[in-house]
């Protein structure tokens, strides 16, 4: 116990280090070079300090956002590996970022409007595409038998993926040409938030999501065994299973309505993490959420300088730098 | 005989591509070579005519898959011979007793080719539609949107191609005279550096879309007195970030919000006070247009301009009431 609690110790401060460089270094990076003592200058009024604006309310919310959104995939993603015992798992296997997109869509497509305050639709409609989702794959893979069904789930859940695409097209092939293209982009991936609203909004959400992960690695790494060995090693199976489901679904959900379906994160930062620390979940769990973090804002970062003052989507970042790196590592062992 | 008239431009190669598959179909034996290249002689010749025919007799059953050319096809006097139009066409009302026959993405080809059009005005891109319509024969006027002067260029070429050249240039020296006249009434009238929106998520600041320093809607906002933030950006549009618009600071932000209720505007105009260190946030610079005519490079491109040019300038207006052109 000791010997893990110093592995984890060691993990930690081996991945946060970088990463808090990384995520207190992006900020001050942009297309604009911003003077940061100017920034955080309290004896200028906000609404006359442009430093001040666009590091508090353009470069801050953004990073958080990166943050918040790449720990919360790439822990989805552990997740949902370990429970559906499938490499090729991600958080959007199980149709929940399809039932999000859907619910995007119509929002952007029809235009809704939230009636209280000034809140936008985008995300609040996402987030409940992706419960709707949940429910639908969580029933079916209950509907049959005793406790869940990890078979009846992934099958259930690439189905709907399927399903919930083709109405996504549906609707896009009535929207008019200007929303297609802006539903579009909102399926690339976009963490430009410009304020903190949508991430205090998320953050409840995935903070749930974290705390009901940090009960699972013991399960997760029995799970991966079977689950009557699992069983047979004094887990309650079921409960673990639905715990994993509905924490990784949360935090699935959460993430898709701050930043959009942000690709790559989910499935290649745990595989990177893995090769690094090897299989345990008890550092896999925590390794993957700080790395997934930093290598999102990373890419964010790189998204929004790299050819400004146009910016590229993030998701295509993730994915063209992710995918050599992952290969390399992957033919080096 | 419609069915043979060639496309513009390749028609006489056509016509010798054409003779000798008529003869492998059963013309015939050697001993008949002779009296067919009489033939394909005589059928490149009458070919050539149908082609200078067709050039001269104007199409009288056009098809529009573009708003702006639809706009144009009845500011030229020629929409009664418009027998459908595309998905999006709105303006004039008339088009709303049309048949659709599908958009850009979607080009409802069978419903095309059985209203038997003669001409076909199409997007440059919509490559596939274009290479059937070749196949069946039917001829084309390809278009793609340009600056704001090519406006005025589509209009003509496309008076010429309708036979009705007159008419098309008093249209197009009309926008000119109209686009001038705002010219000299702005001049001399201080510039805002301005951020013009055409794109932009509900009750957000996500997902915003603005012109770059090329295309029509540039040369809208230029012409309408003001500087593009984005004039450096060779681009059409530009995904803008909160960053972006803090950073270049526009001193008027011009969105174009075709079809907003006026009850949202306050809602809509009160989602940029966030950025409260860009100057046309503070002064209030912010200008929402509903008009239909704005985000289409037609007949009323003047009418939009003077709508910006009367957002960004209305001192500059007082006392001339909104003139609208006849439809």
């Amino acid at each position: 116990m000791t010997a893990i609690r110093r592995r984890l110790i060691v993990t930690i401060v081996a991945f946060g280090l970088p990463a808090l460089v990384v995520i207190g270094g992006a900020p001050l990076v942009g297309s604009t070079s911003i003077d940061l003592w100017r920034a955080l200058d309290r004896s200028v009024p906000i609404s006359e300090n442009v430093d001040a604006q666009i590091f508090f309310i353009a470069r801050l919310p953004r990073t958080l956002a990166g943050a918040l959104v790449g720990a919360t995939l790439a822990a989805a993603g552990v997740v949902f590996q370990g429970l559906l015992r499938n490499p090729l798992a991600t958080p959007f296997t199980l149709g929940i970022s399809s039932g999000a997109a859907l619910g995007a869509m119509l929002a952007i497509t029809f235009d809704w409007t939230i009636g209280f305050g000034s809140v936008s639709a985008v995300p609040i409609a996402s987030f409940a595409g992706s419960i709707g989702a949940v429910a639908i794959v969580y029933a079916l893979s209950v509907a049959r038998q005793r406790g869940l069904s990890t078979g009846v789930l992934l099958l259930a859940g690439v189905t709907l993926n399927a399903f919930f695409s083709a109405l996504i097209l549906f609707v896009q092939y009535f929207a008019d040409f200007a929303e297609t293209f802006r539903t579009l982009r909102w399926l690339m991936g976009d963490l430009d938030v410009s304020g903190f609203q949508p991430i205090v909004l998320a953050l409840p959400l995935a903070a749930a999501a974290f705390g009901l992960f940090a009960t699972l690695p013991r399960a997760l790494n029995l799970l991966s065994l079977g689950p009557d060995s699992a069983g047979a090693r004094g887990i309650d199976v079921t409960h673990a299973q639905r715990t994993a489901f509905f924490s990784a679904s949360l935090a699935t959900g959460a993430a898709v309505s701050v930043g959009g379906p942000i690709g790559f994160i989910g499935i290649i930062v745990p595989h990177l993490v893995r090769l690094l620390v090897g299989s345990d979940h008890r550092l896999v769990l925590p390794a993957s959420a700080i790395f997934g973090a930093a290598f999102l804002v990373a890419c964010d970062t790189l998204a929004r300088t790299v050819i400004a003052p146009v910016e590229l989507p993030v998701g295509v970042i993730t994915a063209l730098l992710g995918g050599p790196f992952f290969l390399w590592l992957l033919v080096r062992r | 005989m419609k069915r043979l008239r060639p496309s513009r431009g390749g028609g006489a190669n056509r016509g010798a591509a054409a003779a000798p598959s008529e003869r492998e179909r059963g013309w015939g034996p050697a001993s008949m070579k002779k009296a067919n290249a009489t033939l394909l002689v005589v059928l490149a010749v009458w070919l050539a005519c149908i082609e200078t025919a067709g050039l001269q007799t104007a199409p009288k059953r056009i098809i529009s898959l573009i708003p702006a050319l639809t706009e144009m096809v009845y500011a030229i006097g020629a929409g009664t011979e418009l027998i459908a139009v595309g998905s999006f066409d709105e303006y004039p009302p008339q088009v709303a007793s049309l048949p659709r026959v599908g958009g850009l993405l979607d080009p409802d080809l069978e419903r095309i080719l059985s209203l038997k059009p003669d001409l076909v005005l199409v997007y440059g891109t919509q490559t596939d539609l274009r290479l059937q319509l070749e196949r069946a024969g039917i001829q084309q006027f390809p278009y793609k949107h340009g600056d704001l002067a090519s406006v005025m260029a589509t209009i003509r070429a496309l008076g010429a191609r309708l036979g009705r050249g007159e008419a098309a240039e008093r249209v197009a020296a009309d926008i000119e005279n109209r686009l001038s006249a705002i010219r000299s009434r702005v001049s001399g009238r201080a510039r805002p550096k301005a951020l013009l929106v055409f794109g932009r998520d509900a009750l957000s600041l996500r997902g915003i879309f603005a012109s770059g320093g090329v295309g029509f809607l540039h040369d809208m906002l230029e012409t309408a007195g003001a500087d593009n933030v984005f004039a450096d950006v060779t681009r059409e549009s530009v995904q803008v970030t909160s960053e972006l618009v803090l950073q270049r600071a526009p001193e008027a932000i011009v969105e174009l919000r075709h079809g907003m209720k006026p009850d949202q505007l306050d809602a809509e105009r009160s989602v940029w006070s966030a950025l409260a260190s860009v100057p046309a946030v503070r002064t209030g610079r912010i200008h929402i247009l509903t008009d239909s005519s704005l985000p289409i490079p037609g007949p009323r491109a003047a009418q939009a301009t003077e709508l910006m040019a009367r957002a960004l300038h209305p001192e500059a207006f007082e006392g001339r009431p909104v003139k609208r052109p006849d439809p």
